[in-house]
C-alpha cells in the first residue's frame, strides 16, 4: 500500500459526510444544478468531487467498480483503506467510477429489478468540466427546464425510457458535482 | 452544545449511508418506497423514529430545525425530537417555518409556502397505500410493479357510493409524476395539494415499516379522484377564532363543559404571527386601548 493511500479522506468524518451529502442531496433533488462539495483528495484520476461522494456513500456493503484509467492501483488502495468497498465487475456494482467513454457500455450495470427499482447502480462520472449548457432537461425536480454539459445525449434518453428502471448518473469536475437520475427527460445538444 | 458521547446526529456513520442511498434511490424513483434496514432510536415506534433517522441523515451543523406535531411545535413528541437533536447534533432550532432548514412533521404541511433550500420530513406509520387493500407485502409490491392501480380507485368508489362523497379525509393516497401511488401520510387531505410543485424537497421515513421514500421539488403530485366526483381539499367552514384567517386548516377545540368549542389553526407558527401582524379573530381577546 502506498504513502498516498493513507492520506486523502474526511479529516471530521461525520461533518464532512453531512455537508457532503447534503450537496448531492441538493444535485439528485434538482437535475441539473452543480454543487461544490470538498474532503477528500484521493488519487488521480478521480476527481476531488468523486472521491468524497464515495467516502459519503459507498462503504463495505456497497459493491464499487472501477472503469478504464480509474481501475489502477493508488486508486484501489485509496477505495480500499478509506472506504472499504469490494472492487467488482460492472455488473455487480452499486456504484461505478470512471470517465464517459469508460463507463461504455451501460448495459453492463444493474437497472434496478422491476419490483425493487432502487437496486439499480449510481454511476459516477469523471469530466473535465461542468457547466449549465447543452443538454436540456425536464422533469422531477426542475421547475421549467435546466442545461447540463452531459457527454452525449441518446444514452441518458435511452436510460429515462426504461423508468422506473435505469441507471443514475452523479457527474464531477475538480470540487465540482451534478445529477441526472433516471427520472429526467434529456433532450438537445451534447458538449464534448 | 453536541453531548460527545453521540456521533454527530445520534446514528453512526455506516448507518447514515445506508439511509442516504436510501434517499437518493427514493428521489431517482419519485413516490417508490426504497427499504431500508431502521435501526432501534432512543424513542419508541410511533415517536416517528422514521423521521428521525430520514432527518439524522440529513442534518448539517448549519442546519436550523423546526419539528411539528400536527401543526404544533409545542406537544411532547415534537419538543422531544427537537431536543433530540439540539443535544446529538448540536443544530439551531426555531418555530418560524420560513427560518427552519429542515422540518421534520407529523400530520401537517406548514401554511407558509415552502422554499428551495428546505427540506421537509415526514413522519410516515403506514407507508403502503394499499395495504387496507392487500396486506401481503409480496402483493402489493407487484401491484406497483404493474401500475395495478384499480382497487384503490374501487375502493374510493365505495365511499361515493355509501356517503354521496369521498370520506377519505387524511393519507389521501396520490399518484406521483403519473407512476406511483403513495401515501403522503396522514395529512389531511386539505394539505394535498401542496405536495407537488412544491420548491422543497419533500422526504418521507416510516420506521417500523422500515421504507423511505420521496417527493423532489416541483413534481407533479395528483390526489386520486374521478371525472364525476373531483378531490376537494376540504376544511372546516370557519375562519380561525385567534387570528381570523380564512385560508388554514383548522383543529376544532372545545372550550367549556357547555360544549363550547373554538376553531384555531392547527399551525401554531403561522397563528402566531398572523396575531403578532394584528389579525384578529372572534374570539381574541378585547383589545387594551
Ligand atoms: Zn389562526
Amino acid at each position: 500500500m502506498t504513502g498516498i493511500a493513507l492520506g486523502g479522506g474526511f479529516s471530521h468524518p461525520p461533518e464532512q459526510a453531512a455537508r457532503a451529502f447534503r450537496a448531492v442531496l441538493e444535485a439528485v433533488s434538482r437535475p441539473g444544478t452543480i454543487w461544490t462539495v470538498e474532503g477528500a483528495v484521493p488519487p488521480a484520476p478521480l476527481t476531488v468531487a468523486a472521491g468524497t461522494v464515495l467516502l459519503t456513500l459507498a462503504d463495505g456493503t456497497a459493491p464499487v467498480h472501477l472503469a478504464g484509467d480509474a481501475d489502477c492501483q493508488p486508486v484501489r488502495d485509496w477505495i480500499t483503506f478509506h472506504i472499504g468497498a469490494p472492487l467488482v465487475g460492472a455488473e455487480g456494482a452499486m456504484f461505478a467510477v470512471g470517465r464517459w467513454q469508460d463507463l461504455l457500455p451501460l448495459g453492463r450495470f444493474h437497472p434496478g429489478d422491476p419490483d425493487y427499482p432502487d437496486r439499480a447502480a449510481t454511476l459516477i462520472v469523471l469530466m473535465n468540466d461542468l457547466t449549465n449548457a447543452g443538454a436540456r432537461l425536464t422533469g422531477p425536480g426542475i421547475k421549467d427546464a435546466a442545461r447540463l454539459s452531459l457527454p452525449e445525449i441518446a444514452a441518458f434518453q435511452r436510460n429515462a425510457v426504461q423508468f422506473p428502471l435505469g441507471l443514475d448518473f452523479i457527474f464531477t469536475a475538480g470540487d465540482r458535482v451534478a445529477a441526472l437520475p433516471r427520472s429526467t427527460k434529456v433532450e438537445g445538444a451534447a458538449c464534448m | 452544545m453536541t453531548d460527545q458521547a453521540y456521533n454527530f446526529a445520534y446514528l453512526d456513520e455506516q448507518t447514515k449511508r445506508m439511509i442516504r442511498r436510501a434517499i437518493l434511490k427514493g428521489l431517482a424513483v419519485p413516490g417508490y418506497q426504497v427499504p431500508f434496514a431502521s435501526r432501534e432510536m432512543p424513542m419508541p415506534y410511533g415517536w416517528g423514529t422514521g423521521g428521525v433517522q430520514v432527518t439524522a441523515a440529513c442534518l448539517t451543523p448549519e442546519d436550523v430545525l423546526k419539528v411539528i406535531d400536527q401543526g404544533a411545535d409545542d406537544t411532547t413528541n415534537a419538543v422531544s425530537i427537537r431536543k433530540f437533536f439540539q443535544r446529538t447534533a448540536g443544530v439551531r432550532v426555531t418555530e418560524s417555518t420560513g427560518e427552519a432548514s429542515v422540518i421534520q412533521t407529523r400530520h401537517r404541511i406548514p401554511e407558509a409556502p415552502l422554499r428551495e433550500g428546505q427540506i421537509l420530513v415526514y413522519q410516515v406509520p403506514i407507508p403502503e397505500p394499499l395495504r387496507f387493500l392487500e396486506p401481503r407485502e409480496a402483493e402489493t409490491r407487484k401491484m406497483h410493479e404493474l401500475e395495478e392501480y384499480g382497487l384503490m380507485h374501487v375502493k374510493l368508489y365505495e365511499d361515493i357510493a355509501r356517503h354521496g362523497e369521498i370520506a377519505t379525509s387524511y393519507a389521501y393516497p396520490v399518484k406521483v409524476e403519473g407512476r406511483y401511488v403513495m401515501d403522503p401520510s396522514p395529512i389531511p387531505k386539505f394539505d394535498n395539494p401542496k405536495l407537488g410543485d412544491c420548491p422543497a424537497i419533500q422526504l418521507f421515513g416510516a420506521g417500523r415499516e422500515q421504507r423511505i421514500y420521496a417527493v423532489p421539488p416541483y413534481t407533479q403530485v395528483v390526489s386520486l379522484d374521478f371525472d364525476d366526483h373531483p378531490f376537494v381539499a376540504s376544511k372546516a367552514p370557519h375562519d380561525c377564532d385567534l387570528c381570523g384567517a380564512d385560508e388554514s386548516y383548522l383543529d376544532e377545540v372545545i372550550i367549556d363543559d357547555a360544549g363550547g368549542r373554538m376553531f384555531v389553526c392547527s399551525d401554531t407558527d403561522f397563528c402566531a404571527g398572523r396575531q403578532a401582524a394584528g389579525h384578529r379573530g372572534r374570539l381574541s381577546p378585547a383589545e387594551v386601548v
